[in-house]
């Protein structure tokens, strides 16, 4: 059950709002939140857990953005607009924190570009350059997490994951099956196929590959990829939401 | 039920304790069990069976009698004209013969707990005001001391706009640490048109140190009831539930027992004293992880999910337990309410301070003479706490700092003893009031070593969904470390400082936003034993210096 209105599950409301992105004035539906509205009006926000067709979940913390008269804060990715809002996407600090919050990242499993399969089609990678995050200054864990390539035609590489939950939530929400989910605390999470057998013996999986195309890094792939060779083909997702919605 | 027949269930269990002669009360909460109550009270019960006296000496359990350090603790009273009241402490199974021997006579000297001093003296109870006097496992001992009273009143002689109104008045706040006005909380659910609503009791207290909600639950749980049907009807709720971690067994066989005896009263369950107002509770158990007690996390868990905190808004108040409007409050903050129904809003105002009204209960715990449970009113400084109330610290060693509101909240130093206590003044200094907890520090204590303690807390009780709290305090916890250790050089402790800064402003909920809280508070006041620690930088020669 979506908590959070998103374009695809709230019903359609017709009040327009006005706001300020970055000084540029723009207007919105009310029921919008400020990542939509940034994303309609070609305002770029870093963002890693949100993926449009799936609901908000708002754990990546890339996308927090400063709201004018708010103290705290605010995921764009889950918050809706409101009338007057003036947002600010891209001020010094929140460049320093994405930047942190990368670093963060990179140091808490194995993200070695070089050899992974999606070196060159990797939104971390891409989200790294972006920010200017050349180089870790936090310690890397160098924690060994297994691979498991159990499963005929994908793999899951537990060292690349950045625990987004976005092949938790296409599995559920999408596909219905709900095959994923998250187990362990802290950094010892886990994704988990069923209740953590591995993935060739996954009873509930339909081995449709939503759970792959949405993986933003290379933990999840389709097997016989070598460095680099792993595109992955996202797009299917809003047209299937939108053709959903249509039905 | 109505007024008059609680009316006459109150005279008959007075009258009832009237007619024995003596009685003897042994505090049965966790602390003195652990250290032996039950024999006593077996041991009491059967000399009482032996000498056949039952007519006169009435042994019971009752709830926490504040002072832990010095159980198992047993108070013997006398009804009769001049009776007199005895406490004693620290009392083994072989003294309970001299003891009963006693009874009616010369007290035990040997024994005896002074009841004279600023520790019992000094408090203002009313969360605890039957805390260590009724048996928490007797409705009757609770109607007895005046309890259900605001409830049946409220339902057959006040409106539920009544009951919000003086909640409002009374200028309650959030126990739980938040500090969040409840007459706006409960104004939030009470407005909505949303036919089914929830009230959830939050009794998930996980603050290392802390055991306000525990010893409640264990010595009032009708209290908690009570206060919980009283929301439960000004709020327009019909079911309710309490989410209490299972590491506490006594308080939820209590909270049951409770829940069976309210409900064969009808005071509880369908047709409440025959209004129209139905109100049932369910407990659900909480598997001890420290982020349900975040109000998301925590709805997320009861609604049989994985206990993870959801972005706010939608707040609880208008979307919470399977989406509808949910109102949380913690377990001393529903105790207050019958407090605050029976003697009026503009009553509980006239405690405490103008923005943090009415009562705190604090647990005292770490290098304080005085261990235990107090209930002070707000605005109180925390020397008297410490240094009156708590007695000072123990083996003639000096005090360092106070540590307030567990993982989330800061130590304070020496300088800020004479600051009272309040919700907005603890905040200015760099603590919170929390929930409670307060541990005291001498000078072995070793700030950096109290600090990764309290990392190390966050990062094993962390989620894992955001990624600042996950990481972030690992990180943490590692350059701390290494601090502790000895290897760490400035550039360690400036990271430290800027993760501190990430975390507290990008983390998702309260438990990583605070997390870096402990941290902080040492850096901002003894600095000096982190740059103890550090070691000069080996590279330091070999960088170009800056200008």
């Amino acid at each position: 059950m979506p908590r959070y209105p998103t374009p695809a599950n709230a019903p359609p409301k017709v009040r327009v709002v006005t706001l300020r992105i970055n000084g540029q004035d723009v207007s919105a539906r009310e029921d919008e939140t400020i990542l939509s509205v940034a994303v309609d009006h070609g305002i770029r926000i870093p963002s890693l857990c949100y993926l449009e067709g799936l609901t908000a979940w708002g754990a990546c913390r890339l996308c927090v953005v400063e709201v004018a008269g708010i103290p705290k804060l605010l995921p764009a990715c889950s918050t809706v607009v409101t009338e007057g809002m003036v947002v600010e996407t891209n001020s010094d600090k929140l460049k320093r924190y994405r930047r942190m919050i990368l670093e963060l990242l990179f140091a808490e499993r194995n993200h070695v570009c070089s050899v992974c399969v999606s070196n060159g089609h990797c939104e971390l990678q891409n989200l790294a350059a972006e920010c200017g995050m050349d180089h870790v200054r936090v310690p890397y864990r160098n924690a060994p997490y297994e691979v498991d390539s159990s499963h005929d035609f994908f793999r899951v590489d537990h060292n690349r994951c950045v625990l987004c939950t976005r092949c938790v939530r296409v599995c559920d929400e999408i596909e219905g099956a709900h095959t994923w989910d998250v187990m362990g605390r802290g950094v010892e999470c886990q994704v988990i196929t069923d209740l953590h057998t591995p993935w060739g013996e996954s009873e509930s999986c339909t081995s449709c590959g939503k759970c792959v195309q949405v993986c933003p890094t290379g933990a999840l792939v389709k097997k016989g990829t070598a460095a680099g060779e792993m595109e992955k083909l996202g797009d299917f997702l809003p047209y299937l939401t939108q053709m959903r919605g249509k039905q | 039920m109505n007024l008059e027949e609680l009316h006459d269930l109150a005279t008959q269990a007075q009258a009832k304790a009237k007619s024995q002669e003596h009685h003897v009360h042994i505090c049965m909460a966790a602390s003195c069990q652990s250290s032996g109550a039950a024999d006593l009270q077996k041991g009491f019960t059967e000399k009482v069976k032996q000498s056949g006296a039952g007519d006169r000496v009435c042994v019971k359990g009752v709830g926490c009698m504040g002072l832990c350090c010095a159980g198992p603790l047993v108070r013997v009273e006398s009804t009769t004209a001049g009776g007199e009241s005895h406490l004693y402490q620290h009392v083994k199974k072989d003294d309970v013969t001299e003891l009963y021997a006693s009874i009616g006579k010369k007290p035990v000297e040997r024994l005896e707990c002074p009841t004279d001093i600023p520790f019992f003296e000094r408090q203002q109870r009313i969360v605890l005001e039957n805390s260590g006097r009724i048996d928490p496992e007797q409705i009757e001992d609770y109607i007895g001391a005046g309890g259900y009273r605001s409830l049946v009143r409220a339902l057959t002689e006040m409106s539920p706009q009544d009951v919000l109104r003086e909640v409002s008045d009374s200028g309650l706040r959030g126990r739980g640490g938040g500090g969040y006005p409840s007459g706006l909380k409960w104004a939030t659910v009470a407005r909505s048109p949303h036919p089914t609503k929830y009230v959830i009791c939050n009794a998930d207290e996980g603050d290392p140190g802390a055991f306000m909600d525990r010893a409640v639950l264990e010595s009032d749980p009708h209290r908690v009831l009570e206060g919980m049907t009283l929301a439960a009807y000004a709020v327009g709720a019909e079911y309710g539930y309490v989410y209490i971690r299972a590491e506490y067994p006594l308080a939820v066989e209590r909270l049951k027992t409770a829940i069976r005896q309210a409900t064969r009263r009808g005071l509880l369950g369908r047709q409440i004293c025959d209004t129209p107002f139905s109100f049932e509770i369910e407990i659900r158990l909480g598997a001890g992880a420290f982020v349900c007690g975040e109000e998301t996390a925590l709805i997320a868990s009861i609604e049989g999910q994985r206990g993870q905190p959801s972005p706010r808004p939608p707040y609880p108040a208008d979307e919470g337990l399977w989406d509808c409007p949910t109102l949380i409050n913690n377990v001393e903050t529903l105790a207050n309410i019958p407090a605050i129904v029976r003697e009026g809003g503009q009553w509980f105002r006239s405690i405490g301070t103008e923005k943090s009204t009415g009562t705190k209960v604090f647990a005292l715990a770490g290098r304080i003479t005085n261990t235990g449970l107090i209930e002070v009113p707000m605005g109180i400084s925390l020397r008297e706490i410490i240094e009156e109330i708590g007695g000072g610290i123990p083996d003639g060693r000096t005090f360092k700092a106070v540590q307030t509101g567990g993982p989330s909240g800061g130590c304070l130093p020496e300088e800020h003893l004479d600051m009272p206590v309040d919700y907005d003044t603890l905040r200015t200094a760099g603590s919170i009031m929390g929930s409670g907890g307060m541990i005291v520090m001498d000078e072995s204590s070793s700030m950096v070593d109290v600090a990764r303690y309290f990392m190390e807390f966050c990062m094993s009780e962390s989620c894992g969904k955001c990624i600042p709290c996950r990481a972030g305090t690992h990180q943490m916890h590692g350059i701390l470390a290494k601090i502790a250790r000895g290897d760490a050089t400035a550039a360690d402790l400036q990271l430290l400082e800027e993760l501190c800064e990430v975390v507290r402003d990008t983390s998702l909920c309260g438990l990583g936003q605070t997390a870096p809280n402990p941290v902080q508070s040492t850096l901002r006041y003894f600095r000096h034993e982190y740059e103890e620690k550090l070691k000069a930088d080996p590279f330091a020669a070999a960088k170009p210096a800056t200008t």
